[in-house]
């Protein structure tokens, strides 16, 4: 389980080849830091002096108990919103400081799903993908119906183009989802729990995807044993803090597993040298 | 990345029957020209229709000699009646159709709110505020009095400023613009009423009622021009923002993450409504149930990708609106209903069909 692409390097956002063999298409994997993040919502702390680094292709596993910070953790990152204190660099250029069009043609970003009663067919969902490379008032062009039609087909759903979204069951409008994110043909790909509402086929699918994948990727996790499997590095927050950092064997100990999630562990360790987590009884 | 080979598209979870599964993007290529020879149709034949019928044959000699065909010109009073009444008229309800639904789509779907519709930012409510304004308070400007047009769209625009002003620096922000509007609708009735009810000589209410209720009696080739250009450019802004409107469906930080500022396009966007629904107000009064319907209708046809929603809303509106007032000037000849009335009647149950629908889907 190699993460692939690191060799990239972090280029920039230079021209964006077609063809060739990684996918997503055309992503040039970039390098993501970020340091010294505080972030807040009414004088409510919910992130403190977080750091987070992830190299060119890797992919990084975000974890930690409901409520730790996850989610406002990525869309920082995302540049959805703007940190009170601290730095988000992509290959060393404050996201903040990227106009939000040339952004959306380096970060893909999956949230958690809330509208359930479009009516648009999966195959417009997916073409949303490309609005951030076309000029505003074009149309659809054959290149784009053509990518997206492949992703589609990539995610298991080439029968599904013209389905309504309001149609689809939560698994299917997940991969739909990602879809659109992977035909904007992102250098760093961020997923609110992806695997929410998959069965564990596609739960296994969509992680190794990821982990294969071309772009830079960092995803926010429940299941520590697949965070373990797939993911290269890990950050497990507590509280809005980071309380470890690095490969899921540093990570994912019984004692910083019992200290942050209150529920108590044993751990093997598989022949690949990951972690596995077999969780004891929760009553003490 | 080697994702599996593709499951077989058999509906998941079909436990009814779900929606054919048509490309909306190919119904809009053949169906949307389709709807468009049919407004045009659609416009020869309500032109023909009323009290006095013409055959459409004289309809479309009449428009050829005034636009400078060489063809025989009709006699002074059937071409008159053409000219001068009817097809200004038919003009209008199509024009204001047109808006109207394309301010409705787009308000839907820039407040996620199914019930949004034209009339959502105060614009009608300061209308009849403002024509009230100028009939009973007598303002003048200079010389002559202010016409009533004038007065209903000043009053639209100070209902909408006053929209801004209370929505603050989020004005892009969905929830707090829709509570503004609501705000400032109920402050605009209750000071027409005021006016109204201050003034014991103009007790006769009509003048209000064609505001709230609207009508295109007061249609001219003034009024026709005018709202052409409101419509063709509020549509042309609209079709423009198309996939920023599409993202917003699927919220804020998708919006933002495919590029688009929402903040600011949302601002935009219910500025221009503001002014369409303005505009359209002044020449017709608060025709209702076109821009809540229409939309509604329009995406169960073609789905809610905006690139072809929002011009099909225009076609569809601008058909609707048509019949609704042909039947409105002539079943009751020479009694008018007001077309308001009419647009409820039949809007109302389509409503309750697409209502029925949109619940039963999962």
């Amino acid at each position: 389980m190699i993460a692939p692409g690191a060799a990239g390097g972090g280029a920039g956002g230079g021209g964006r080849a077609t063809g060739g063999d990684p996918y997503p298409v055309g992503a040039l994997p970039a390098r993501l830091h970020a340091d010294g993040i505080g972030w807040g919502v009414a004088g409510v702390r919910i992130l403190v002096g977080v750091a987070l680094t992830a190299e060119p292709g890797a992919t990084v596993g975000l974890l930690g108990p409901n409520g730790s910070g996850k989610s406002s953790l990525l869309r920082l990152l995302a540049g959805l919103a703007r940190p009170e204190s601290g730095r988000v660099l992509l290959d060393d250029v404050a996201v903040g400081a990227i106009p939000r069009r040339a952004l959306a043609q380096r970060i893909a970003v999956v949230t958690q799903q809330v509208a359930t009663d479009v009516e648009m067919s999966a195959l417009e969902v997916v073409l949303l993908g490309r609005t951030p490379y076309r000029p505003r008032l074009a149309g659809v062009g054959a290149a784009d119906l053509d990518l997206a039609r492949r992703a589609l087909a990539e995610a298991g759903l080439a029968g599904f183009e013209q389905r309504r979204w309001s149609s689809l069951s939560g698994g299917e409008r997940q991969r739909v989802d990602l879809a659109r994110a992977l035909v904007q043909e992102p250098d760093l790909l961020l997923l609110d729990e992806p695997t929410n509402h998959l069965d564990i086929r596609h739960q296994l699918e969509l992680l190794r995807s990821l982990a294969e994948s071309a772009s830079t990727v960092v995803v926010t996790l429940h299941d520590l044993n697949l965070a373990a499997q797939y993911c290269d590095r890990l950050v497990l927050l507590h509280c809005g803090r980071v309380v470890a950092a690095g490969t899921p064997a540093e990570v994912l100990t019984t004692s910083r597993i019992e200290q942050v999630y209150q529920v108590r562990t044993d751990i093997d360790v598989t022949d690949d040298g990951r972690p596995r987590i077999w969780y004891r009884d929760h009553a003490t | 990345m080697s994702l599996p080979a593709a499951r077989s598209p058999v509906p998941a979870r079909g436990r009814r029957d779900s929606p054919p599964p048509t490309g909306f993007s190919r119904n809009g290529r053949y169906v949307l020209p389709l709807a468009v020879l049919l407004l045009l149709v659609t416009i020869a034949a309500a032109v023909s229709v009323g009290s006095a019928d013409l055959p459409v044959d004289s309809v479309l000699r009449a428009v050829a000699s005034h636009v400078g065909l060489p063809v025989q010109p009709l006699p002074a009073l059937p071409d008159s009646i053409v000219w001068d009444l009817r097809l200004p008229r038919v003009l209008l309800a199509a024009l204001v159709g047109a808006g109207l639904a394309v301010c409705g789509a787009v308000l839907q779907a820039l407040t996620r709110n199914p019930l949004a519709d034209p009339f959502l930012l105060g614009v009608s409510s300061g209308a009849s505020t403002g024509a009230v304004a100028v009939l009973v308070l007598g303002i003048r400007i200079g010389a002559g009095p202010v016409d009533l047009t004038t007065g209903a769209f000043v009053g639209s625009m100070a209902a909408f400023g006053a929209v801004l002003l209370l929505a603050g620096r989020q004005a892009g922000e969905p929830t707090r613009i829709v509570l503004a509007g609501v705000a400032v609708s109920q402050l605009f009735s209750a000071v027409t009423s005021l006016i109204v009810i201050s003034d014991a000589h103009t007790q006769d209410t009509r003048s209000v009622t064609f505001w709230l209720l609207g009508s295109l009696t007061a249609a001219s080739w003034a009024s026709v021009t005018l709202s052409a250009v409101v419509v063709a450019v509020g549509l042309l802004v609209c079709w423009a923002g198309a996939s920023a409107l599409d993202a917003f469906a699927f919220g804020t930080d998708t919006a933002r993450s495919l590029g688009f500022s929402p903040g600011r396009t949302r601002l935009l966007l219910f500025t221009v409504t503001a002014l369409m629904a303005a505009a359209l107000v002044a020449a017709s009064g608060a025709i209702g149930f076109v821009g809540l319907t229409v939309p509604h209708a329009v995406r169960f046809l073609f789905g809610s990708g905006h690139r072809t929603l929002l011009p099909a809303c225009a076609v569809i509106g601008a058909i609707f609106l048509i019949w609704a007032d042909t039947v409105a000037r002539t079943v009751f000849s020479p009694q008018e209903l007001p077309v308001g009335v009419l647009t409820a009647l039949l809007g109302v149950p389509v409503f309750a069909l697409v209502m029925r629908r949109r619940t039963g889907a999962p």
